[in-house]
């Protein structure tokens, strides 16, 4: 039976041999006969493994220990202290290298942020109350519960100048104080966790890495209002934040701190979670109330506002999680710390989630006012892959596109308002000189018009047409009259739907053309895509001065409308080609070129098509 | 807890078991468990951790989890704390460079520097 | 079995969507039967047409049988410009099928979903609970590969 505890593996790469390794080796097998300890150790000749500098080099495992310059003298030592006593011999253990590895100080993904409502992800243990309590949570509700009364809370909240981190960017203190004031025998809170927007996933990662402190921030907004009950709505695409919640609220109160009279105060509050089922419409407050009282996510309208009349009638205030994520902090540090960032009128950090063509992809919390340009080329490291910036799509579908012109514009709620744009929640994609704008406000339609609850007509309908309209445009079908047609049509829908989704739904289409009327008018006019992404607006075309007439493109095209010969080369049937880009990846000299605009064959097959549908009609 | 000086007490204990300071854990490696890492194979990260730790029978070296640093595009991002010394992060980690930064780092002592994105805090 | 799912939760309305969401996970195909659609009405008092109005509104349920894996490709803009259509595209190749239906094992159905919250790791996808990132024709093959080997 092998009893090899041992793999002793001995580098014999020229470098070690030339600096004595085999008499490292015989040595060993001196030893190892001595002690009586040959059965196991399972001695390995090994190639170069590396460090050559610091040969004669072995390594020991199941530690996999390296050991350096080692001498025939030095193996005594190993197989005394190392062999048989377990002690690594640490004098002869490779050591850290003298290489300079930069600090986070120095890096700017790391250099403009300000960690308020990220403070502690990524550093703490999710799972682990006592990892928050260690830096310093539930101090805040401790200190507010047995020193302070509900409008003390509010005052330091309006003083901070919080403002809702989802979308809405309302006065935090407003909401807060108008319950406050109401005398009602039940209120409610509420945390909208149903962040839907694409581009934005800063509330999945507080809720994931830092439950804690929202429910902390839920409980001080709730002693300021008077409520008992909380609720946590949550995505059901969330699994992992509903998880971690519930986890977080079992430990919260087997700790005593949810339940009856809180740090010993006559304040008693209980929160559960509540999921939603794929809606992207329940994170409008009103819908998220529908949703959690089992119905269809409808919208109702406003008045009566949740405030008043919210969940079961009841006054409730709905709030974003980023918004109870920076309640505590504030109220520990005082609302002049907080207010002392950021602009005039949006003071404080906010998180942006950097999505889309730039280097640093993730979520970054910055102080309000820092700049676009900031933004992108310093804490998002600059565009990917050598690209060009072209444009930045802020606040998801609700918001607008900026470009170039806009790259130093302070961030905050007024100052991209102004420009057609919108905070949101703070999704910031960022999309380089390859992408086509058109397409792009085509899919933000696309997904506001798949979300649409349905219930409005402006909504439901509208957006379906302006859908259309972009679809003909991105297909060669565009008229004149389109971009009025939409702008009338957006202004519209903005102007009497019932509920947020509707009103701010045309901004992406409405700021693109805005600012990228050229493109449209390429495609509607020239029927020209000039970045080559919609389909129908580019062909490829096969070079015959660099094909080699290898027919490999024809051989892998799955329609089959390549053809030719060696000495003829090849070419596409423009009117059978589906636009998949197989030949392209495929040829070996890269002669196929994709051309914007659409091959004369295409366009008069086309005319053609409508010609024939006019005669019909 | 019932007051202040419970949650006082609580802290305090929490804050030396983090620090490391009481000797039963010389290293500490926090894998970060948010969405953002898992979708980019964090689980096979930690997994193979906690293989090598015990392979090595290393029991003074703890493995835990964390959320999100925000560092989507280098996800899985895995953090290296010992008393002492300044935290070493490490980026676009897989169960192959965790095997090396476990024999390297742990084990011996060198920083795999190639992997490293940021030190300190 | 309905029954028992329901008896977990209060017989009030608000529990509806939770209820649901057991029903489904529960189901082997993935989706609420009507005979379940019964018994929640009368656990919770409701009536059918209430339950099926919430069904038919939320996404994420299903009203047809699906497959024992639900892969939910997310199609919204921050995955769309890092290159999702050409993950749609692989998929459908690999399991011979198109959005909205089941492999004839049973082992997939494909679903084009909304923003899943992992922009900064797009193109993203879900299979039933677990996310997958930074997806490319490669490694989608890779990643379904190992689904179908995991579930036999």
């Amino acid at each position: 039976m092998s009893l090899k505890r041992i793999d002793l593996l001995i580098c014999c790469g020229s470098g070690c041999i030339s600096a004595g390794s085999l008499k490292v080796k015989e040595r060993f097998l001196e030893l190892l006969t001595e002690k009586g300890i040959t059965s196991e150790v399972n001695i390995i000749e090994t190639g170069c493994m590396g460090p050559c500098d610091y040969g004669p080099v072995i390594v020991v495992y199941p530690e996999g220990i390296f050991y350096k310059s080692v001498k025939p003298e030095d193996v005594e030592e190993i197989v005394t202290e190392h062999f048989l006593k377990g002690r690594p011999v640490k004098r002869l253990m490779l050591k850290e290298e003298e290489k300079l590895v930069a600090s986070q100080k120095e890096i700017p993904f790391y250099q403009k942020q300000v960690k308020v409502a990220l403070a502690n992800c990524g550093f703490i243990n999710p799972e682990s109350m006592e990892e928050y309590i260690a830096t310093g949570g539930y101090e805040a509700l401790g200190t507010v519960l047995t020193t302070m009364n509900p409008q003390q809370v509010i005052d330091v909240i309006k003083a901070s100048g919080l403002r809702g981190r989802g979308g809405g960017g309302f006065p935090t203190h407003i909401k807060w104080q108008l319950v406050h004031d109401l005398e009602s025998e039940e209120k409610y809170i509420i945390c909208n966790g149903d962040e839907g927007d694409p581009g934005a996933f800063m509330d999945r990662s507080v809720l994931e890495g830092d439950p804690h402190r929202i429910i902390e921030g839920m409980m001080i907004g709730a002693y300021a209002i008077g409520a008992t009950k909380g609720f946590f709505y949550i995505r059901a695409e969330y699994p992992l934040a509903i998880k971690r919640i519930r986890n977080a609220l079992k430990q919260a109160k087997e700790a005593g701190l949810m339940g009856d009279n809180i740090f010993g105060s006559n304040f008693s509050f209980d929160a559960e979670v509540r999921t939603g089922a794929g809606a992207f419409v329940c994170g409008e407050e009103t819908a998220l109330i529908q949703s959690i009282q089992g119905e269809r996510g409808n919208p109702t309208p406003k008045p009566p506002y949740p405030a008043v009349k919210g969940l079961w009638d009841k006054p409730t205030v709905v709030n974003n999680v980023e918004t109870f994520a920076n309640v505590p902090t504030i109220l520990m540090k005082g609302a002049d710390w907080f207010a002392s960032m950021g602009t005039e009128t949006s003071k404080g950090t906010k998180v942006f989630a950097l999505t889309g063509d730039v280097n640093n992809t993730g979520l970054v919390e910055v102080p309000m006012g820092i700049t676009l340009r900031e933004l992108i080329f310093d804490v998002g490291g600059g565009m990917a892959n050598g690209h060009e910036f072209k444009a930045v799509q802020l606040g998801g579908p609700s918001g607008g596109c900026l470009t170039r012109e806009h790259l130093d514009v302070p961030v905050d709620y007024e100052t991209l308002k102004e420009r057609g744009a919108m905070m949101g929640s703070g999704g910031v994609i960022v999309m380089n000189d390859q992408k086509c704008m058109v397409n792009v406000a085509k899919f933000f339609i696309g997904f506001c018009m798949d979300e649409s609850c349905g219930k409005c007509s402006p909504c439901r309908l509208g957006l379906k047409h302006m859908y259309n309209i972009l679809d003909r445009i991105t297909k060669g079908e565009g008229k004149e009259g389109d971009l009025e047609e939409l702008q009338n049509l957006g202004e519209t829908i903005s102007k009497i739907s019932l509920c947020g989704l509707g009103q701010t739904a045309p901004n992406p289409v409405l700021s693109t053309i805005r600012y990228f009327r050229e493109e449209y008018e390429s495609h509607i006019r020239d029927h020209s895509c000039q970045t080559k992404v919609c389909t129908d607006l580019f062909h490829f075309m096969i070079d015959k001065d660099r094909c080699i007439g290898c027919s490999l493109c024809a051989r892998k095209c799955p329609v089959s409308c390549i053809s030719g010969s060696r000495e003829d080369k090849y070419t596409i049937s423009q009117t059978e080609c589906i636009k998949c880009g197989n030949c392209q990846d495929v040829c070996p000299v890269k002669a196929i070129d994709r051309i914007p605009g659409m091959h004369p064959d295409v366009q008069k097959q086309l005319l053609e098509k409508q010609n024939t549908i006019t005669e019909e009609e | 807890m019932k007051t202040l000086a419970d949650l006082k007490k609580i802290r305090e204990k929490a804050q030396e078991e983090m620090k490391l300071r009481d000797g039963k854990v010389r290293i500490k490696i926090v894998v970060g468990m948010g969405t953002s890492g898992i979708a980019m194979g964090a689980r096979d990260v930690m997994k193979t951790f906690l293989e090598e730790i015990s392979n090595r029978n290393l029991t003074d070296v703890l493995v835990t989890q964390t959320g999100e640093k925000g560092l989507s595009s280098m996800e899985p991002v895995v953090d290296v704390i010992e008393e002492g010394k300044p935290k070493v992060t490490y980026g676009n980690m897989t169960p192959e460079k965790a095997r090396r930064v476990v024999v390297e780092h742990i084990v011996n002592g060198r920083v795999v520097s190639d992997y490293v994105v940021a030190t300190g805090d | 079995m309905y029954k028992e799912i329901c008896e977990k939760y209060a017989p009030e309305k608000d529990n509806l969507i939770y209820i649901l969401h057991d029903i489904q996970d529960n189901h082997p195909q993935h989706y609420i039967p009507e005979e379940a659609v019964q018994v929640v009405s009368e656990y919770l008092n409701i009536p059918t047409n209430h339950i099926y109005g919430v069904l038919t509104f939320y996404t994420m349920y299903s009203t047809k049988p699906r497959g024992k894996n639900i892969i939910r490709l997310c199609e919204s803009p921050p995955c769309y410009i890092k290159g999702s259509t050409n993950v749609l595209r692989k998929l459908k190749t690999i399991l011979g099928i198109n959005t909205g239906e089941t492999t004839k094992d049973g082992m997939f159905t494909l679903e084009l979903c909304s923003c899943l919250g992992v922009c900064g790791n797009a193109p993203i996808m879900m299979i039933n609970e677990d996310v997958y990132g930074d997806l490319t024709e490669e490694k989608v093959e890779e990643i379904i590969d190992k689904v179908r080997r995991g579930n036999q």
